[in-house]
């Protein structure tokens, strides 16, 4: 199998790849308007502030959608898996894959509470996947 | 833009359509570009305005020996050339040129001549959604469906109903790659792609290209074919991560565009008598009638099943086929003006009799853009 595909941060994004790491799923939020926002960027998308704070998100979530891909991507393996986007508690999206958990209709119900899984894929890169929430 | 001011002169797609592994994408472009200058009667050193996605505008223009004083190089997935018409009309209104040539190739089959997808590691896209997986558009694409259906208690048979009205277009279209009828049964019998999405579900992967001449409406009176004049314009573009739509049950990009345009036109829905809504997959003509103001939010499925929009329903919808049953390179956008200029000319295999205005929505990367062009063929 090839090597999975992985992303390679930038000095707007680091903070984000760096918590992964850590194991703390990092948002941004603006001082002023304290809109929460993903992906990274140093300013407020909602307002322009450059006045914005990383802080430390609860990792917590929900199914909000996701397909079932039926044509694996060599790096991924030979199996069917789902690409999905969670919710956050905090209100942004983001794409993941859910783990620990049958990839299947009836396994992965919509609006399913979610728990980030960090997902170590070399000494670089950590992924945040997510989890059923227990 | 002023309504009616500029005109579609020329209009005309490559002379193959489907599988053609003897041409590259630039020999389409070329193809489709000659074929139009053809239907206008013009030369290529009466052009002096080119636009293209895909390929430069550079390349276009050298490759076809035109030297002019109008480039666009608008490159935002597949409903980039409703860009094209957008901005070649105001650039024919602001004197910057008379007449502009708007080509478009793709060997999306064949790959003859063609460039590779991917994005870079580094790129948005790269670190925020390749990471987990998708192949291109079929599992991207796709995306916010799931979520749109539990909104509005819809089903992945109102999918399938999308596909087999298209089919019924297709059926009277002589150059569709898929003709023959298919019911809600075999739609939902066919390959599982990505669920909820199935093979008849998801467009076709074909070659082929088109091309579009307009110039000011004043001098289209002087060519061979007649006029079909730009009504309304309207474009925007949203998100280049489809993870990140500003709302999974409906397009923004889509909104805005479609407002502007029927502003623009100064016309209302029931006034329209043709619409074309670029197809990737099932679920866009679906969000294309809500987002468009032709059905309210979560009502276009019962819309469609209910016959509205198939042979000789009120409002005749992708009467090509689609992107779905007729051809899709890839950038489908063209293909959608190509059969709404037919329609405006009069000339469509499947004809809308007497339609007198047409409205044609494209949308480009994954709900990342949108583009609306209204024609009307009623002399200003």
């Amino acid at each position: 199998m090839p090597p999975r595909m992985l992303p390679e941060p930038t000095p707007e994004t680091r903070h984000f790849w760096d918590g992964c790491k850590e194991g703390e799923l990092r948002l941004q939020r603006c001082t002023s308007c304290k809109d929460s926002y993903f992906p990274p960027r140093p300013f407020c998308p909602k307002c322009g502030s450059r006045d914005v704070e990383v802080y430390k998100a609860s990792g917590k979530g929900v199914l909000w959608s996701y397909v079932i891909n039926m044509r694996p991507r060599p790096d991924m393996g030979t199996e069917p898996y789902a690409i999905a986007v969670v919710k956050l508690d905090e209100g942004p999206t983001m794409m993941t894959n859910i783990v620990d958990c049958p990839q299947t209709p009836e396994a992965l119900q919509l609006d399913m509470p979610l728990a980030v899984a960090f997902t170590k894929q070399n000494d670089d890169v950590t992924l945040p996947l997510f989890a059923p929430a227990k | 833009m002023k309504p009616k001011s500029v005109a579609v002169v020329g209009a005309a797609e490559t002379t193959k359509m489907g599988v053609i592994p003897d041409q590259s994408v630039i020999g389409l472009h070329a193809d489709a570009a000659l074929n139009a200058m053809a239907d206008a009667g013009l030369k290529p050193s009466d052009i002096d305005g080119v636009a293209t996605a895909g390929i430069s505008p550079t390349e276009l223009a050298w490759y076809l020996g035109i030297k002019p004083s109008y480039a666009d190089g608008t490159s935002v997935g597949g409903c980039s050339f409703m860009l094209h018409v957008r901005h070649a009309a105001a650039a024919i209104n602001a004197g910057l040129c008379k007449t502009v040539l708007i080509t478009h190739g793709e060997s999306g089959k064949s790959r003859v001549g063609a460039g590779r997808f991917g994005a870079s590691p580094s790129s948005l896209n790269g670190q925020f959604e390749m990471p987990y997986g998708p192949v291109g558009p079929p599992s991207m694409f796709t995306i916010p469906v799931l979520r749109y259906l539990k909104t509005y208690g819809l089903s992945q048979e109102d999918l399938a109903h999308v596909a087999v009205v298209q089919r019924e277009w297709a059926g009277k279209n002589p150059r569709a790659t898929f003709r023959d009828p298919i019911t809600v049964d075999d739609v939902m019998n066919s390959r599982m792609i990505a669920y909820p999405f199935r093979i008849l579900m998801c467009c076709l992967v074909t070659d082929g290209g088109g091309a579009l001449i307009l110039t000011s409406a004043d001098r289209a009176k002087d060519f061979p074919q007649k006029p079909v004049y730009v009504l309304g314009t309207g474009e925007s573009v949203e998100t280049p991560l489809v993870s990140q739509m500003y709302d999974s049950n409906h397009s923004t990009a889509f909104r805005i565009s479609g407002k502007k345009a029927f502003e623009e036109a100064g016309i209302k829905h029931s006034d329209v008598d043709h619409l074309m809504i670029y197809d990737a997959f099932a679920h866009l003509p679906l969000y294309g009638l809500e987002d468009l103001g032709f059905c309210k939010p979560g009502e276009a499925a019962a819309f469609i099943r209910e016959g509205n929009t198939r042979p000789g329903g009120k409002l005749p919808l992708n009467t090509n086929g689609g992107g779905l049953s007729y051809m899709h390179s890839g950038m489908y956008g063209m293909y959608a003006l190509q059969e709404s200029v037919r329609q405006m000319r009069g000339i469509a295999p499947a004809q809308v009799s007497g339609a007198k205005v047409s409205v044609c929505q494209g949308v480009g990367g994954m709900f990342g853009a949108a583009g609306t062009i209204i024609f009307s063929n009623e002399a200003p």
